[in-house]
């Protein structure tokens, strides 16, 4: 997949620069099947940068995963989903040394969720590079009820927990890893506006 | 001196008044006839006699009141207060400050005696006292940052400062307007005041920042910042904004002089001495447009800036749709 223009917005809008190699230092890299291509780039530009990595893949389709066999010496970590590749994540970052670097390349919602989870384990924010390939579906949080709706493509969206209609803020949080949401009729209640596919 | 507390409500039945020296104190935050950002910083505290500059935490009228309405908001939800690991120094930082402040400022309602860490506070208009030892969680019912501010009036947010620039880790935010404490907790300045529209691209932020990060410890400072609010609602937070944003929209020209309030901001900036964290109270002030133009003077400006102002400011501070019925009702209090 290539790589995704962004329409200008907010500061608290996160910014996906390509990933860049820090050379032969520890890293530990995540990529969901969109994602893979951008490791696959980042691999290309420098084979050293998987010296030391940890190379964990969501859901692979088996071409990518055979392509980045090829590219790595050692075994790659497969995970169904994105709730199984927390807890290895968060194994791989309790034995991290110093000087470890995160890549993530993906969806915004994989990687707002594995940027915060990083975080919280410590990681400083400029130790992790990010990377967007593929869905431009966001990963949302309702400011009302608190619960996160994943991989959300419309605006507005009706939140998974409470049932409100939500409108798509581009204001952002890093520690939740999630857009805000908020009620779109709550003036007007049942006026809500025609729903929009969200563009990145 | 004697004092008056004022029993009213924030919420439901709104029976929030204010009195006639508290119209005459209200900080009013025009000094030209049209409005547009600002940094607009003084020094602080400093003001005259009775005003709400006097006193480094002013205490007025609404005090008790407003601690009741921020328990029922925590009671409710609990992460309006938050605090990362990192702040809770600062907590504690804030704690003096306020207390030393408030004992030496209004000795006949709160006094402090301290003997080494063995602290004994006493608040008699919310009648608590409490001996607790100074840097000692176990100590007090709450933390440092959520015991002292459930009992002083306006938001609290405290910033770290790393990076060369400052992190919002902690807060009690109960009165705000419109933003929430759970999304932005642990957001840099800039990421903080994203959605604030035009404000970046005019270099407000920049020159906010720079000047904050300069302040040093013993000087405090304070600005005026404003917006609209229907009802004399504290809680106008996004987390409820599906409960009170219906009342928006319950302007008529037969009501509007009572029901729009002007809120005001009166945001101060401290240097704590352990942490170097940076606490930022935000006080808010509402007065209804009725009582506002019992001032002539502020009646008349009040319109010129209502009527004038930028259309995204407008709709920013939440008044957009009510804009007109507001400019007219002022258009009647002014002599042209």
């Amino acid at each position: 997949m290539p790589t995704v223009e962004f329409s200008p917005s907010i500061d608290s809008r996160p910014t996906y620069a390509p990933l860049k190699s820090h050379g032969s230092a520890p890293a530990i890299m995540v990529a969901d099947t969109a994602g893979a291509d951008a490791l696959l780039d980042l691999m290309a530009s420098d084979s050293a940068v998987t010296d030391k990595a940890q190379i964990v893949l969501i859901a692979p389709a088996s071409d990518k995963l055979a392509r980045m066999d090829l590219m790595v010496k050692t075994p790659v970590h497969t995970t169904p989903d994105l709730d199984t590749a927390g807890p290895l994540v968060r194994q791989l970052l309790s034995t991290a040394r110093m000087g470890t670097q995160m890549y993530l390349a993906g969806s915004e919602g994989m990687m707002g969720a594995l940027c915060a989870l990083a975080t919280a384990c410590g990681l400083p924010m400029d130790a992790i590079q990010t990377e967007h390939r593929g869905t431009a579906a966001r990963r949302m949080q309702c400011v009302h009820c608190k619960g996160i709706t994943e991989d959300v493509t419309t605006d507005p969206f009706e939140c998974s927990h409470c049932g409100l209609t939500l409108f798509v803020r581009d204001h952002f949080s890093r520690r939740i890893g999630a857009f805000q949401g908020v009620c779109v009729d709550a003036e007007t209640p049942g006026l809500i506006p025609t729903t929009q596919e969200i563009r990145p | 001196m004697t004092r008056h507390f004022n029993t009213e409500t924030f919420r439901g039945d709104y029976t929030y008044h204010n009195s006639p020296e508290a119209i005459r104190r209200f900080p009013f935050p025009f000094d030209q006839d049209t409005y547009t950002y600002s940094v607009n910083i003084a020094p602080h505290p400093g003001g005259p006699t009775g005003s709400t500059f006097e006193f480094a935490f002013d205490v007025d009228e609404h005090y008790v009141s407003e601690m009741q309405d921020r328990a029922i908001t925590l009671a409710e939800d609990p992460n309006r207060c938050q605090s990362l690991p990192h702040m809770e120094l600062a907590g504690w930082d804030l704690l003096e400050l306020i207390m030393v402040s408030k004992a030496r400022d209004y000795p006949d309602l709160f006094t402090l005696n301290r003997d080494g860490d063995q602290w004994h506070w006493i608040n008699r208009p919310l009648g608590i006292e409490q001996r607790f030892t100074f840097l000692d969680p176990a100590t007090l019912p709450y933390g440092p940052l959520e015991y002292i501010t459930r009992q002083t009036q306006g938001d609290f947010a405290l910033l770290h400062e790393r990076d060369r620039n400052l992190w919002l880790d902690a807060g009690m935010i109960t009165s705000q307007a419109d933003w929430s404490l759970d999304f932005d907790v642990g957001m840099n300045f800039f990421e903080w005041h994203a959605p604030v529209p035009k404000a970046r691209q005019m270099g407000v932020f920049d020159k906010a920042l720079k000047f904050l990060l300069a302040v040093e410890q013993q000087q405090a400072y304070r600005r005026l910042n404003w917006t609209m609010t229907v009802n004399p609602r504290l809680d106008t937070s996004p987390e409820n904004y599906h409960k009170w944003g219906p009342e928006k929209r319950s302007i008529t020209p037969q009501n509007v002089g009572q029901k729009q309030f002007l809120r005001v901001e009166l945001q101060t900036f401290w240097r704590l001495p352990r942490s170097n964290a940076l606490a930022f109270p935000i006080r808010c002030y509402l007065c209804c447009l009725e009582d506002l133009c019992t001032n002539p003077e502020w009646a008349r400006r009040l319109h010129l800036v209502l009527r004038d102002i930028d259309p995204v400011l407008a709709d920013y501070k939440g008044f957009a749709v009510n804009q007109k019925t507001i400019v007219e009702y002022l258009a009647g209090f002014s002599c042209v």
